[in-house]
């Protein structure tokens, strides 16, 4: 798993207000510098500054990747999701998982923990790591429900799968380099259930979630004008990419049916050749040995359509996921775009109505209700000023939450790319030695056979090749 | 001693014995096969298929002169005839059976069309295969007729039918009959009719349980392909994984045609079952065969039994048994010392010829068990060997699978390291 380090170049606090939760301000910032950047020069006072100061290209050096034998190195954090046990309430039933922590980071009062948690904490804290980090790539959750084929909830196969993709989503943030800082994160790995519950309370009021709503409904409705090509790359990319995935996992899928169903034939061939072993004399040491190889080779079989079904079919299927929050991650990333458009138009305009306005209409009405017109105009140009100032203000905050989201994607996105190269090469490089080793087996199987029937000379030569 | 040996265009099944007479002098093949068409018996148009069959004399050929075969052209239906000829004339051989009329058992991807060329091939093969096993049958291999078959070209249907040997065909009911009828048939074949009827059910089982194996594995590996399809959609919006995807996808396209040659491997193993499904046909005919002399010898006996017994009860006028004649003349008063005279006389006749009859069915009948059991003694050896080659080459098969397998995955991992 790739990790790069990013450094909030600016303190945590210095981002737009609304992106970064409360929660990272409890970091000790040298501490988050020492551990992320080993670009030194940006541990100095300018890099305290309440706003970001910084251009957007000295931004960009800060993501420095490092290798995954250094990741490997500074893990720190080690996270397992196991034992789903069933609970009944009066009102439900629903499954926790256990979920074990183990860790040297020293934000951690404890070097390990153990917790249970459910489906809905889980996600609960896959939308805080999106509201605190709408541009980064937030790794994917198992989905709620499972509308194909009826699949129980509490079906052994289902809960096994889920509990291995609850895994790897807690993995692949605790792999991350900023989102395994965030305190939502640490509250959900060490909180008891009535801590964590109270903790859920708290948040940014009602309010103001609605504000951070309109707000981007507002901006979806308005639409991105000047999408940087770079990340049309990027949306045409994803568009294309969650085609090929959702194939590659409806293909996996069918192969796992058919090697079932070919199993389910082939399972029924032993017992026939043993059966006709009883009516034979000669022939029944080959007949039984028939019947036993080709038990071996269904088990064979059967080995190899598990590894698939626990192996290659989630691996796939994360990715398909993954593709739905790089779509939402795009559109985040396009809502700000938008915002910070607007209030460009907005100043655009404001500043070509300065000069309407002093003309006119106003100046009439103004000398109706018997106003000195100088003084109006006067005062009508401070407000004018003023709110053009503002808007300027705004804007300014504006563009470096832009580039601060932009260079957030770009840097989660390459990381998500090499992640995705390294995680399906590995997938299908072991996928190809599981087939491999599956026709190895039978051949030996069948190898077994040959020469346990085999006599000389009679059998002819031709047969010794095949 | 045997020697096997390979012989033209075949596999492993195709090995016969060849210490007998036709085969020692003459190379058989069923080389070619061509459609026709022309009318029938009630004047329609059809279209067949026709057969070639070549010979040439083992010695012609070993000399290295290779003088080109002599070939004349037969129809399936001729061949029934043959085989059917030979069912009446030796009752006592385990016939050697013909290739399907019809594709059974198959699975969905091969036609049940009897135009289709690869039924068309799997027959040829079959016939093929017919012929050489009546050719080195000790006892079949010298038959004129079968002779004809293979060499004379005009007017053999004819001589044939001029043999009468439909005339001499048990009917199906008599053969019924007896089989129920019978009292002490030779255990020997009830155990083998017996044995018949467990072979059959068991290769029939087989037989369809491979079909629908077959169909389940054509499935695996062409599902495959869609991931080939994929991968190299895939490999066009990837930079560093492009060439690795785009090759791994070749080998999936690959992997998945090879299939193809792979069924069509195991539809030779299926025949050789086949084979042995219809020979338990012939080897019931023999028993059933056995079961009619049986009883027929029987029948006999019975019937010498009670003349004998009706001429003490005329000679002693004791009435043994209950008999509609006893109780008319004991109703209707005695019969004439004349007409006892006449009856005693007619039934001494019967009696002598009912002797003779009964000393031909035991010479018939134990003959008939003699060589029938002959026969079943070679089929059995015949059977073993060849059945057990074919377990032999279906494991061959698979080794041959498992080959490929490893290879195109060994392959595709080169390609995936390559991403």
């Amino acid at each position: 798993m790739m990790s790069g380090t990013v450094v909030d170049s600016s303190s945590p606090t210095a981002a737009a207000p609304d992106d970064i939760s409360g929660s990272v301000l409890e970091l000790d910032e040298d501490e988050d510098l020492e551990v992320f950047s080993k670009d030194t020069n940006f541990m100095d006072g300018s890099s305290l500054n309440t706003s970001m100061q910084t251009s957007p290209g000295s931004m960009v050096n800060q993501y420095k990747f490092e290798e995954e034998e250094e990741q490997s190195d500074t893990k720190d954090i080690f996270v397992t999701v196991d034992n789903p046990e069933s609970h009944v309430t009066a009102i439900e039933t629903f499954i926790t998982y256990r979920v074990l922590t183990k860790t040297t980071r020293s934000e951690f009062d404890s070097s390990e923990y153990e917790v249970r948690r459910r489906y809905q904490d889980f996600f609960w804290l896959k939308c805080k790591l999106e509201e605190a980090h709408p541009t980064l790539i937030v790794p994917p959750l198992p989905e709620k429900f499972v509308m194909k084929g009826m699949v129980e909830r509490f079906n052994n196969d289902f809960i096994e799968t889920r509990k291995k993709a609850l895994h790897k989503f807690l993995n692949r943030i605790a792999d991350h380099p900023i989102l395994s800082c965030s305190e939502d994160f640490k509250v959900f790995l060490t909180a008891q259930a009535w801590e964590l519950a109270s903790h859920k309370k708290q948040g940014p009021g009602f309010l103001s979630r609605m504000g951070d709503t309109v707000r981007a409904v507002a901006a979806t409705v308005r639409g991105v004008r000047n999408r940087p090509e770079e990340f049309n790359a990027i949306q045409d990319y994803v568009e294309a990419f969650s085609q090929k995935m959702t194939s590659m996992d409806k293909i996996t899928q069918r192969i796992i049916k058919e090697q079932k169903e070919y199993l389910e034939e082939m399972k029924e061939c032993g017992p026939i050749y043993t059966l006709w072993s009883g009516s034979e004399e000669e022939l029944v040491e080959p007949l039984k040995m028939m019947a036993s190889c080709l038990d071996r080779c269904c088990r064979d079989s059967e080995e190899h359509t598990q590894y698939l079904s626990s192996n290659l079919l989630p691996i796939l299927h994360e990715y398909v996921l993954s593709t739905e929050t790089l779509k939402a991650v795009l559109r985040r990333r396009d809502n700000i775009q938008a915002e910070f458009e607007a209030k460009n138009e907005a100043l655009a305009t404001k500043k070509t109505d300065s000069e309407a306005e002093s003309k006119m209409l106003s100046l009439a009405w103004d000398s109706l209700v018997g106003k000195d017109p100088d003084e109006i105009r006067q005062q009508k140009q401070q407000k004018h000023k003023g709110e053009i100032k503002e808007l300027k203000e705004e804007i300014d905050k504006l563009e470096d939450k832009l580039e601060w989201a932009n260079n957030t994607l770009k840097g989660d996105w390459s990381r998500w790319q090499k992640s995705m190269r390294s995680d399906l090469k590995a997938a299908f490089t072991y996928t190809a030695e599981k087939n491999m080793e599956y026709y190895e087996k039978c051949l030996a199987v069948w190898e077994s056979f040959l020469l346990s029937q085999r006599t000389e000379a009679s059998e002819g030569g031709d047969r010794d090749e095949s | 001693e045997e020697t096997l040996l390979w012989l033209r265009g075949c596999g492993p099944r195709d090995m016969v014995e060849k210490g007998t007479t036709l085969l020692k002098r003459m190379e058989i093949s069923v080389a070619e096969a061509e459609k026709r068409t022309g009318k029938n018996a009630v004047s329609m148009q059809e279209t067949y298929t026709v057969y070639l069959i070549e010979t040439r004399a083992v010695d012609a050929a070993s000399e290295g002169a290779n003088p080109a075969p002599d070939s004349l052209w037969r129809r399936y239906s001729e061949f029934e005839l043959l085989r059917n000829y030979l069912l009446v004339t030796y009752p006592f051989v385990v016939v050697p059976p013909l290739p399907e009329k019809r594709a059974e058992f198959v699975w969905h991807k091969l036609s049940a069309d009897n135009m289709d060329p690869d039924f068309v091939e799997r027959r040829r093969v079959g016939l093929e295969n017919f012929l050489l096993r009546v050719a080195s049958h000790p006892v079949l291999s010298n038959d004129n007729i079968f002779y004809s078959f293979l060499t004379q070209e005009q007017s053999w249907k004819e001589v044939v039918f001029e043999t009468g040997f439909q005339a001499k065909a048990d009917s199906r009911l008599k053969a019924l009959n007896a089989t129920f009828r019978v009292k002490n048939p030779d255990k020997r074949f009830a155990e083998m009719k017996h044995y018949g009827d467990e072979l059959q059910s068991v290769i029939s089982q087989l037989l369809r349980v491979r079909a629908r194996v077959a169909d389940r594995l054509y499935g695996v590996y062409k599902v495959h392909g869609n991931y080939g399809r994929v991968f190299s959609e895939w490999s066009a919006i990837e930079k560093e994984m492009g060439d690795g995807l785009q090759s791994a996808g070749h080998h999936m396209d690959a992997y998945a045609a090879s299939v193809d040659d792979i069924l069509e491997e195991e539809e030779h193993y299926a025949d050789q079952l086949k084979e042995y499904l219809f020979y338990t046909e012939a080897l019931r005919a023999v028993c059933r065969k056995h079961e009619l002399c049986q009883f027929e010898l029987e029948m006999a006996a019975q019937d010498l039994t009670s003349k004998k017994q009706q001429r003490e009860e005329l000679a002693t006028g004791t009435v043994r048994t209950f008999s509609l004649k006893g109780m008319t003349s004991k109703l209707f008063g005695q019969e004439t010392p004349e007409q006892r005279e006449a009856k005693l006389k007619t039934l001494e006749t019967q009696i002598e010829d009912g002797e003779e009859m009964v000393k031909e069915k035991n010479a018939e009948c134990e003959e008939f068990v003699k060589n029938a059991w002959v026969d079943i003694e070679r089929f059995k050896e015949q059977k073993d060997r060849d059945l057990k080659e074919a377990l032999i080459s279906y494991a061959i098969m698979q080794i041959s699978m498992c080959k490929k397998g490893i290879q195109v995955w060994s392959n595709a991992k080169e390609c995936f390291s390559k991403m």
